[in-house]
């Protein structure tokens, strides 16, 4: 299979709406990553590396894991968020087809944020359903589990929406992966923090309600805001090629 | 004053050390950090002056075998 | 007013404005920062329940303090250079950032070291250390970007996105101790409710809050002239600057 050949990106025509533009360069970044199956699957991978450092570098007793676990899958799934941002916009920087998104007629932030749902599809989801298989491993009880697959669910947007700022920022840059670890794990505190606080207070058998409320508002923070953020980014780093 | 002696002063019962360490580090970091930007200033426009002063050097020098060469390069008439 | 707004946006003219108040800042700056600090420490009454290691409030105070509201300055700063395209506005962001980074790192050790006499560890996870931690990322991270980008006008409005994303952590370190309610104190000063230590301590604490907020200003206008000096060194006026400061 040639890896090379990507799908282009067909958007032209003024008359195409906002809403089938959004799909259009959603189905194509899908697309183009079923083309690159091993990009898919570095994240994954990664994620489950990580998770099992933890019982091997600290200690494989059931009570530690059980009361670490939620906490490590956490953050195990932030950082492969984060080494596949890089991919982003990369490819579609490299290879000009950035530039065509940037001229097309529809708003850029809309645009930009089908992009950054194709990542979370293709990133963020996959690591929502593997967290059961790793939660067993590490002790957690049926209710964590459910619970942390529920803060990874309305997490891992939260993730992928504050990283496309990052990338799109870096983009361009040389080191530019170190730097936007820099950039973003900052941002990336808070979601942490209500995850494993979610999850923590389900072990506890409190309700957990108020907690999903607060990620839910993260998340529509992030929805409403990120994409322009990711949008000017965009704007700034293609004006300084 | 709230304290009896000087050596009371410096030993803040037993809280001394914790007290008197932030106060160095921070008369430390600010002071070094308020005469690095001054420096910095300084070496910038001294930086400025020696750029501006090589350049109207050239210049000066320039015009110097420029008038030099029209010197010889004045035609006088050979016959 | 928009001659006014005019005549900010241009380096020469600030430049002139700046040399002629630092002298102020500086004298004003250091002589209320003294001030406060010797009140603060010899004459100020000890703390019935922290006894005397309650005095590094006269510096942990005033840097926390700076070191939020620099950000929220840098904050306003960008708005302007996205929306008008200053340049002084970037010319702030880019001189001032390096300030903040010292002044939160000084806040938090002098509030790591508080911390051991007075709750028995060096450092506790608790939520107001905890973002101001962050904020020590954000300022790191915001000089990074900076440092990387080489084009001088993408690097400004870059790290303008970058400032005006990370002050949406500004609410959650200012709330967040009534989030997480945990062993820290809760803020020294509010703006709506009397502070509720002796004047003995607020007044001299206040003393050396504004004295630091001078300081910071002379800080930022050297820092800034600093900036203005590399990037207009072909114009006219530097050069007529430069040439006469050596008289």
């Amino acid at each position: 299979m040639n890896a090379d050949f990507r799908p282009a990106l067909v958007l032209r025509h003024d008359a195409v709406g906002v809403l089938s533009a959004m799909r259009g360069v959603f189905a194509r970044d899908l697309r183009v990553a079923f083309r690159q199956r091993q990009d898919l699957l570095n994240p994954l991978l990664f994620f489950v590396m990580v998770v099992t450092l933890f019982p091997l570098g600290v200690s494989p007793e059931v009570s530690f894991l059980r009361e670490a676990g939620a906490g490590i899958l956490w953050v195990a799934a932030l950082l492969s968020v984060l080494l596949s941002l890089d991919h982003l916009f990369r490819h579609d920087f490299d290879d000009g087809t950035l530039e065509q998104l940037v001229l097309q007629p529809q708003p850029l932030f809309l645009l930009v944020l089908a992009k950054t749902m194709a990542h979370w599809v293709l990133t963020g989801l996959p690591l929502v359903i593997l967290t059961p298989v790793l939660g067993v491993m590490v002790h957690l009880d049926g209710n964590s589990i459910g619970v942390l697959c529920l803060t990874l669910l309305i997490g891992t947007p939260v993730l992928s929406l504050i990283g496309s700022i990052g990338a799109a920022l870096t983009l361009g840059l040389r080191s530019a992966g170190v730097l936007l670890s820099l950039l973003i794990i900052p941002l990336y505190i808070p979601v942490l923090i209500f995850g494993t606080g979610t999850v923590a207070s389900a072990a506890e058998g409190a309700p957990v309600g108020a907690y999903l409320a607060l990620m839910g508002a993260f998340l529509v923070l992030a929805l409403t805001l990120a994409p322009f953020a990711s949008a000017a980014a965009l704007r700034i780093s293609l004006s300084n090629g | 004053m709230a304290f009896d002696s000087l050596s009371a002063f410096w030993v803040m019962e037993g809280h001394g050390p914790y007290v008197w360490s932030c106060y160095a580090a921070f008369f430390l970091l600010m002071i070094g950090l308020m005469v690095w930007s001054w420096r910095r200033r300084n070496a910038v426009i001294e930086a400025c002056r020696r750029g501006i002063e090589l350049k109207s050097g050239q210049q000066t020098q320039q015009a110097a075998t420029a008038s030099a060469a029209s010197f010889t390069r004045v035609k006088v008439s050979q016959d | 007013m928009w001659q006014f707004f005019h005549k900010l946006g241009s380096p020469k003219w600030f430049f002139g404005i700046a040399a002629r108040l630092m002298p102020w800042l500086l004298a004003g700056g250091i002589l209320l920062l003294v001030a406060g600090i010797v009140w603060g420490l010899a004459f100020a009454p000890k703390d019935y329940l922290q006894g005397n290691s309650y005095r590094i409030i006269f510096i942990h105070v005033p840097t926390a303090f700076l070191a939020q509201s620099v950000y929220v300055m840098m904050a306003v700063a960008a708005v302007v250079t996205l929306v008008w395209r200053m340049k002084l506005a970037d010319v702030f962001v880019k001189s001032v950032a390096p300030v903040g980074l010292v002044l939160t790192f000084l806040s938090l050790f002098t509030g790591a070291v508080w911390g051991k006499p007075t709750w028995g560890t060096w450092w506790v996870w608790d939520a107001r250390l905890t973002s101001m931690l962050i904020l020590l990322f954000l300022y790191g991270g915001v000089i990074a970007l900076d440092r990387a980008i080489n084009d001088e006008k993408s690097a400004a409005r870059a790290v303008s996105v970058l400032v005006l994303v990370g002050v949406v952590n500004i609410p959650i370190i200012q709330y967040s101790v009534e989030w997480w309610n945990t062993l820290h104190q809760p803020s020294t000063f509010k703006l709506t409710e009397k502070p509720s230590m002796p004047a003995e301590m607020w007044v001299p604490l206040l003393l050396s809050v504004l004295g630091m907020y001078l300081l910071f200003g002379w800080l930022a206008c050297l820092r800034m002239q600093t900036e203005i000096l590399l990037r207009e060194q072909r114009t006219r006026w530097v050069k007529d600057y430069v040439l006469a400061g050596r008289g």
